[in-house]
């Protein structure tokens, strides 16, 4: 059984408290939405969880019944492409994640087709509209069957459209028993994909409560007030 | 400068043997030591971008700084090295094409590895996050940067052929200059201006020029076509 | 990508080889000469003549003579190809070279813009000429680069008892260059200046210079081939050197001298003791 457990961890930069104290634990299974207002520490959390950033103290551990580390992936809130053609941007990810030279077209191929983006196989992935390269980012991202996938406000530079097939994709990888860890500060899209809501501001954890609850009958002031629309 | 352009075409329009040699010659010493230096210089500009070691900055400011290297000084450095009297005397290569194209290579290395280092550098700054979320090790990134950024590399290339095939200092002092075995069109240039025939150096500078400049064309176009379908 | 950078290897190995095949092949000797010889278009008329008789193939390396000696003393040359008596003198004495052959002669001349502001223009006397340029303050252009033109320049101003570097910066002006940049120099100054007459007849750019005096013995240029000397580096090629060297002072190789002409002008005169 997966478990991804934070004990009290900081993290400052520049003198910066980001993350202030904060412990949590995730299990494998429902949707995990960390909401909160810009600048609440959401993202670096995110980068802490994903080991991009280091903790300035406390601890991050992962257990997954002993098998090591499980495999986590990220998508960003803008996606990042490399000069070459859709289909090389995922077997480039996947030769580095050391799957075999063989697979890898086969399962890139897979992971398009889920996106929707097979058409645009040979196409090259800097000349493609902002939603499919988010599409693509996620497509890269499955490609790599992740246990967990973290998904940093993946749809804050898009339009409706393209956020709401961005949304089906996410979905779909949840379904397909990926555990999902996203980002947002957009209450709708937090209600339509959460499963619980961890609610931060000032780098800390305010509360963490099933979706329905959360927004129905917030427990926190702060929370209470960002769901009313004002800043904290 | 009317009778140069007069004789610069008709140079070109006799195909003359020895103009062709010479300037063959040319294109062969500075895409030998431009090669070299690619070959050098952009793993290195690349490691200096994404690595993080001691001594770093300084190395930055070193290799920008070597951009500016004088000829002159890189040639008699050589000179010194291939010297018979020297210590690599023994390979008895002082006044042939590849002593030039050590020299030329030399002097082209800074320019290609600073350039390159500031390329990737911002590609890096770009891709850092993603690449290190796909397990990305420094030096795959390295590369996989160097490949991205390709497109503004052949500028960089071309820079570097650029300095290569317009400079005399070295291979004068190298190349020693020699008809028919280490004559280029720089050091033809600076013979014909001493011998006095200056609408002769001159026709051969608007040769080299021309040359020159045909090649940047090309590279310019196969680049312009790549990176429209790259994006 | 990693098929895209073993191509560019495999071109860079390609046209490397090349080159060092084409470079390899033939037999050859390096000889250290002056840009006088080279300037005056000397060597294209007589080399092609030995490549044809012998199948060796000369390379010349044109410096002034002071570091054409320097280069050779490094061992980087078979032959030394030059003229300067006292110093060739010197580097046989110092074990550099085998054994000095004179092979030719051509003399200086005084060369000067044609308003001539020194009026030495006509003479013979080039002791009278310098001593006049000196006292009319005239712009005269040295060499200043150790070479057999400069040396002759200097023995000359020695023998007018002046000390030219006193005017340097003012009408006395080195140029650290060769013959013909000096040239050059003089022409756009309207200076004056001594040169080898080969360098002068087969200059272009004149401009408004003429030869102002000539004729007097002191004006004598003596050239003389030099073998380097083996026993201090072995890797002369002693045999094709001195086939070189042969061939000069031989009847064959100084009728070729004799028969190099300018505009029906001789420029360089046989003397090889034979």
């Amino acid at each position: 059984m997966l478990a991804l457990a934070l004990e009290r961890v900081a993290y400052t930069a520049n003198g910066q408290r980001i993350i202030d104290d904060l412990s949590a634990e995730f299990t494998a299974g429902e949707r995990s939405v960390i909401l909160g207002a810009n600048g609440a520490g959401k993202s670096v959390l995110l980068r802490l969880c994903h080991g991009l950033l280091q903790p300035t103290s406390g601890t991050i551990r992962w257990n997954s019944g002993g098998s090591g580390k499980p495999r986590d992936a990220m998508v960003f809130q803008r996606p990042v492409m490399l000069r070459r053609s859709v289909l090389h941007n995922l077997t480039y990810a996947l030769a580095l994640a050391g799957v075999p030279w063989r697979e890898r077209k086969a399962r890139a191929r897979t992971a398009l087709a889920k996106a929707g983006l097979e058409a645009l196989a040979k196409r090259s992935a800097r000349v493609l509209s902002g939603g499919e390269q988010q599409r693509l980012a996620l497509a890269r991202a499955w490609a790599l069957e992740p246990t967990v996938l973290f998904l940093d406000e993946p749809t804050a530079n898009l339009d409706p459209v393209a956020t709401r097939e961005v949304e089906a994709i996410i979905q779909a990888i949840h379904s397909a028993g990926t555990k999902v860890i996203m980002t947002t500060h957009n209450l709708g899209q937090a209600r339509r994909l959460g499963d619980e809501i961890l609610f931060i501001a000032r780098g800390r954890l305010i509360e963490r409560a099933p979706a329905d609850v959360f927004f129905r009958a917030p427990a926190s002031v702060d929370a209470a007030a960002f769901l009313r629309g004002e800043l904290p | 400068m009317s009778e140069a352009i007069v004789r610069a075409l008709g140079l070109l329009a006799a195909f003359d043997r020895t103009l062709l040699e010479i300037a063959g010659l040319s294109l062969r010493v500075s895409l030998s030591a431009v090669l070299i230096a690619a070959l050098l210089g952009l793993p290195l500009g690349a490691a200096i971008a994404v690595g993080r070691f001691p001594g770093r900055q300084a190395a930055i400011v070193v290799l920008n700084a070597f951009m500016g290297l004088p000829p002159v000084v890189v040639g008699l450095i050589v000179y010194l090295a291939l010297s018979r009297a020297g210590p690599l005397g023994p390979l008895g290569i002082l006044f042939t094409p590849r002593a030039m194209v050590i020299a030329q290579a030399l002097l082209i290395v800074p320019i290609v590895a600073a350039l390159t280092r500031q390329i990737v550098e911002d590609a890096w700054r770009e891709h850092r996050e993603q690449l290190v979320s796909l397990g990305a090790s420094a030096g795959r990134a390295a590369l996989s940067l160097l490949w991205d950024t390709r497109f503004s590399l052949t500028t960089v290339v071309l820079a570097g052929f650029g300095r290569a095939s317009a400079e005399v200092g070295a291979v004068m002092i190298v190349g020693g200059n020699i008809d028919g075995v280490t004559r280029v069109m720089t050091t033809a240039i600076a013979l014909e201006t001493s011998k006095g025939d200056l609408p002769l150096a001159l026709a051969l500078g608007l040769v080299l020029i021309t040359l020159v400049m045909l090649l940047n064309a090309s590279a310019y176009f196969i680049a312009e076509a790549a990176r429209r379908r790259y994006g | 990508m990693i098929r895209t950078m073993l191509r560019l290897l495999l071109a860079c190995l390609l046209a490397l080889t090349a080159i060092a095949a084409a470079w390899s092949a033939e037999r050859f000797i390096t000889v250290a000469s002056t840009t006088s010889t080279e300037q005056s278009g000397l060597f294209k008329h007589l080399l092609p003549a030995f490549d044809k008789r012998t199948g060796i193939q000369v390379r010349v390396v044109a410096l002034g003579t002071g570091q054409a000696l320097d280069l050779a003393r490094r061992g980087d040359a078979d032959v030394v190809f030059v003229h300067d008596p006292a110093a060739e003198e010197r580097f046989v004495a110092q074990g550099d070279g085998v054994k000095r052959h004179e092979v030719m002669y051509n003399d200086f001349i005084l060369i000067g813009p044609k308003p001539d502001p020194a009026g030495v223009a006509g003479g013979r006397d080039i002791v009278a000429a310098l001593v006049r340029i000196q006292a009319a303050g005239a712009p005269f252009v040295s060499r200043g680069d150790k070479s057999g033109t400069h040396a002759a320049e200097l023995r000359l101003w020695r023998l007018a008892a002046i000390d030219p570097t006193q005017a340097r910066g003012r009408w006395y002006r080195e140029t650290g260059a060769g013959m013909g940049p000096s040239l050059n120099t003089a022409a756009s100054m309207n200076a004056y200046l001594i040169s080898d007459r080969g360098t002068w007849l087969n200059f272009k750019n004149r401009m408004d210079l003429a030869v102002v005096v000539e004729g007097d013995k002191r004006l004598f240029n003596q050239y003389g081939v030099i073998l380097v000397n083996p026993a201090k580096h072995a890797h002369v090629k002693r045999d094709l050197g001195q086939r070189f060297i042969d061939w000069l002072i031989s009847a064959e190789g100084q009728a070729a001298i004799a028969a190099y002409k300018i505009g029906g002008e001789q420029l360089f005169f046989p003397n090889a003791a034979s």
